[in-house]
């Protein structure tokens, strides 16, 4: 067996977090843009437009948390007691707005108010703890003896805030541009413009970001060829294109709103979203536990990776199969009343 | 670890694990339930099966749903929690916990969307295709999940590695562990039967009111032969499970039992109170020899007490004794509901029997209490193990304060409760107003009916 098995599962995880994070970012973003919708009417499509999708995005979020716990176990335990809060926070908030999606469709008056403000709510408490743990990742976690061994709020400073606020411009950016793609007629003029409000928020915190990353962390700084006050230029020349791409992203995203293009916005939303976590990757890679732990000294042993990648190897494009079906299935505009209930 | 962090940490996997698995055990039955009724309906064109099918169908996505979010909260409670554990036993549970993720929660997920709101989409044959994917998903998720769980019950197939961590040296050993196949068999039948029974009492609320409704009439029918099929079938299978945790986990069945003492003709306690501190019961009803035949098959057969094993390695005795006298005995009057319904079906109608019918609804929780007693036995009367005789439960909690884990317990407790209130309040109006005026059904021109009709009625009482 000479397969890299933990460079494999690196990788699948990285590709399992980073569908997570397309997929449900479009329809938390649709959550986290409900209050601004017209009328109840009005949100109820928009709840259309990702009712079929939401269940199966969000077992990309099972998927690479049990992956983790199943191929880098020493990670997965260093992380969540690490995150033990807003790991938790975000559960809680995925779980109101989640069964938000059947209990708004059997409220009266006052329970449908509820769960909209549920389904509202916990969308945008979800993406903000998403962005404080990614915060509280780039920041670094404290490690000893293969255990966490910080303090219970190392997660919160201003930067992980920023993160935070970052996310949600972005899961809203995702969700603004899939209702642009899905809905038709106010609602889609509406989504126009949040989706040009969305796209200006993310591009400035995610350079706001990106500097803060590099004016904290001098490492990843060196990495990407801006070592303490000089500039590495061959070493910035081959990273260049990560940032070229969430730039071109927004260009695409532009250019579609612009011409009244159905999805070109929300591919160009994803590139964003792909620029930032080539970012992340060319920031941290081998690191899985920052800055501590690589991925190889926290992997499974090689009998449990090879015997979850043969399941691996059968199972994912299965899934990719089926849920490319799905989608397909409900292409298209979101009739009126398109819910069975 | 401060041992309130502990105790807390433990209070709360057994709440959002109690929690949790309410749902499951009903959908997965559910599942199947509505994989028969549209197959019922494609083959025999009975319009009274779809109407079930469509009633039936708003209740699974509402269950399903909080199923759902409660199950993604186990899947990072194990590192918020317990990282230890996740540490240690990861590289050989981890893999089973994925096989979940990959072989049943996409497929469950993706095909779900198709069976709520696929009706227009696809033809009557693909959707019935997406029903039985997502019933047989419901069950390939069991098989994982009951095989991670009964390797952590009698942990075999595994060596333990020089830094203490373990490693699987047998896959196969390792997901079918001695007591899989016994357990998983009884998991099943148990999600039947709590379905069963949730089916029949709606059924029987609704015929309370108006013993003539059609659909009520035959949802209750088919409930009571699963009480009466699957019901006695389980006694066997319980049995049969128990038998192997004598051979495999006798700490466990001397606790069940509240034997105290290792000798021949133990009796069956019937009803006891037992006591760690004074090492027995301070008080029972038995019936001498009993106890040694009904676990071990024979009289005079030795069977094991608590005393043979160090006190710190014994589980809560009072606990799991009487959280199996709960599963059991509910059991039997699941068997009892069963035959009984039988003979009134044979003998003109369950219907007639107003008594029956509110026997029925009574019984309609039975089957989520049994299932958590019976949880209750299994994962308590492991204790002190979390995987048994290689980590203690005490050994597996991760590094996190009292502080925060008494802050994450309160906020479940709430949003629990809140979550648990509007489902349970939705899924109850909507037994209450039954079947027949369920909803427009929406394929379908066929299925339109004139304005007058209870249908249509229903229809526009529907849109608020």
């Amino acid at each position: 067996m000479t397969l890299d098995l933990p460079l494999i599962w690196v990788a699948l995880i990285a590709v399992a977090v980073l569908m997570y994070v397309l997929l449900d970012g479009f329809d938390l973003g649709v959550g986290i843009l409900f209050p601004f919708a017209r009328s109840p009417a009005e949100r109820d499509v928009m709840m259309d437009a990702i009712a079929p999708y939401w269940d199966g995005n969000e077992t990309w979020l099972v998927l690479g948390g049990g992956g983790l716990l199943a191929a880098f176990p020493l990670a997965y335990s260093i992380l969540m007691p690490a995150f033990y809060l807003p790991v938790i926070l975000m559960l809680l908030a995925l779980i109101l707005r989640g069964v938000a999606f059947e209990f708004r469709l059997h409220g009266r008056r006052r329970g449908k108010a509820l769960w909209t403000a549920a389904f509202a709510g916990g969308s945008l408490v979800a993406a903000l703890a998403q962005g404080l743990v990614l915060g509280g990742f780039i920041q670094g976690v404290a490690v000893r003896d293969q255990a966490f061994a910080g303090q219970p709020f190392d997660w919160l400073t201003p930067y992980s805030l920023l993160t935070a606020a970052g996310v949600v411009a972005g899961y809203a950016l995702l969700g603004a541009t899939w209702l642009v793609g899905k809905t038709t007629d106010a609602l889609a003029g509406d989504a126009r413009r949040w989706a040009w409000i969305a796209a200006g928020a993310t591009a400035v915190l995610l350079a706001a970001v990106s500097l803060a990353t590099l004016f904290a962390h001098p490492d990843i700084a060196a990495r990407w060829g801006l070592a303490a006050g000089r500039i590495e230029g061959g070493r910035l020349l081959t990273r260049l294109p990560i940032p070229v791409l969430g730039a071109l992203g927004l260009a695409v995203a532009a250019a579609g709103l612009r011409r009244g293009r159905h999805f070109a916005p929300f591919i160009g939303a994803a590139l964003v979203f792909l620029s930032g976590y080539l970012g992340l990757a060319v920031s941290f890679f081998p690191s899985i536990v920052p800055y501590g732990v690589d991925f190889r000294a926290a992997a499974n042993d090689d009998s449990a990776l090879g015997f979850m990648l043969v399941g691996a190897a059968i199972m994912l494009p299965v899934i990719l199969a089926y849920t490319a079906y799905v989608f397909w299935l409900f292409r298209g505009k979101v009739a009126a009343g398109a819910g069975y209930h | 670890m401060d041992l309130d962090a502990l105790l807390l940490s433990r209070l709360q996997f057994a709440f959002t694990l109690a929690f949790h698995i309410i749902f499951p055990s009903f959908t997965i039955g559910l599942a199947s339930f509505l994989a028969v009724l549209e197959g019922a309906w494609l083959f025999t064109r009975r319009e009274a099966f779809k109407t079930l099918y469509m009633f039936w169908l708003k209740i699974f996505a509402l269950s399903f749903g909080m199923g759902v979010v409660s199950g993604v909260v186990m899947s990072y409670q194990f590192g918020s929690n317990w990282s230890v554990f996740s540490r240690v036993a990861a590289p050989v549970i981890g893999p089973l916990l994925a096989f979940e993720v990959m072989t049943a929660f996409f497929m469950e997920a993706s095909f779900l969307g198709v069976m709520l709101f696929g009706w227009k989409k696809v033809g009557p044959g693909l959707h019935f295709a997406a029903t039985c994917i997502v019933a047989v998903g419901t069950l390939v998720s069991a098989f994982w999940i009951i095989s991670a769980n009964s390797w952590m019950q009698h942990p075999v197939g595994y060596a333990v590695l020089p830094g203490g961590s373990l490693t699987a040296v047998d896959w196969v050993k390792v997901v079918f562990s001695p007591t899989f196949p016994e357990r998983m068999a009884h998991m099943v039948l148990a999600a039947y039967l709590t379905t069963a029974l949730v089916v029949g009492a709606a059924s029987a609320w609704i015929l309370l009111k108006d013993a003539g409704q059609p659909e009520s009439r035959i949802a209750l029918r088919m409930a009571i032969g699963m009480f009466a099929v699957v019901a006695p079938i389980q006694v066997l299978v319980g049995d049969a499970s128990g038998k192997e945790v004598l051979k495999v986990q006798p700490v466990k069945l001397a606790a069940i039992e509240s034997f105290w003492e290792t000798k021949s003709h133990q009796a069956l306690h019937l009803v006891a109170w037992p006591d760690r501190a004074i090492e027995g019961n301070r008080w029972e009803i038995s019936v001498p020899d009993v106890g040694s035949f009904i676990t071990a098959g024979r009289s005079d057969a030795v069977v094991m007490g608590l005393k043979d094993v160090a006190p710190r390695d014994r589980p809560p005795v009072f606990l799991v004794f009487w959280a199996f006298r709960v599963m059991a005995g509910l059991g039997v009057a699941m068997a009892g509901l069963g035959l009984w319904g039988a003979w009134l079906w044979w003998r003109g109608g369950p219907e007639r029997s107003k008594l029956y019918l509110r026997a029925a609804v009574l019984m309609g929780p039975a089957g989520f209490v049994a299932v958590i007693a019976g949880w209750i036995v299994a994962e308590v009367g492991r204790q002190p193990w979390v995987v048994t005789g290689v980590l203690r439960t005490a050994d597996a909690v991760s590094p996190v304060g009292a502080g925060q884990v008494s802050a994450s317990l309160l906020a479940f407790i709430v949003i629990y409760a809140i979550v648990f209130s509007g489902g349970a309040l939705f899924i109850l109006r909507l037994m209450d107003r039954g079947p027949a005026v369920a909803e427009p059904q929406p394929t379908a021109p066929e299925a339109q009916r004139a304005p007058g009709t209870p249908l249509a009625a229903g229809t526009a009482g529907e849109t608020p």
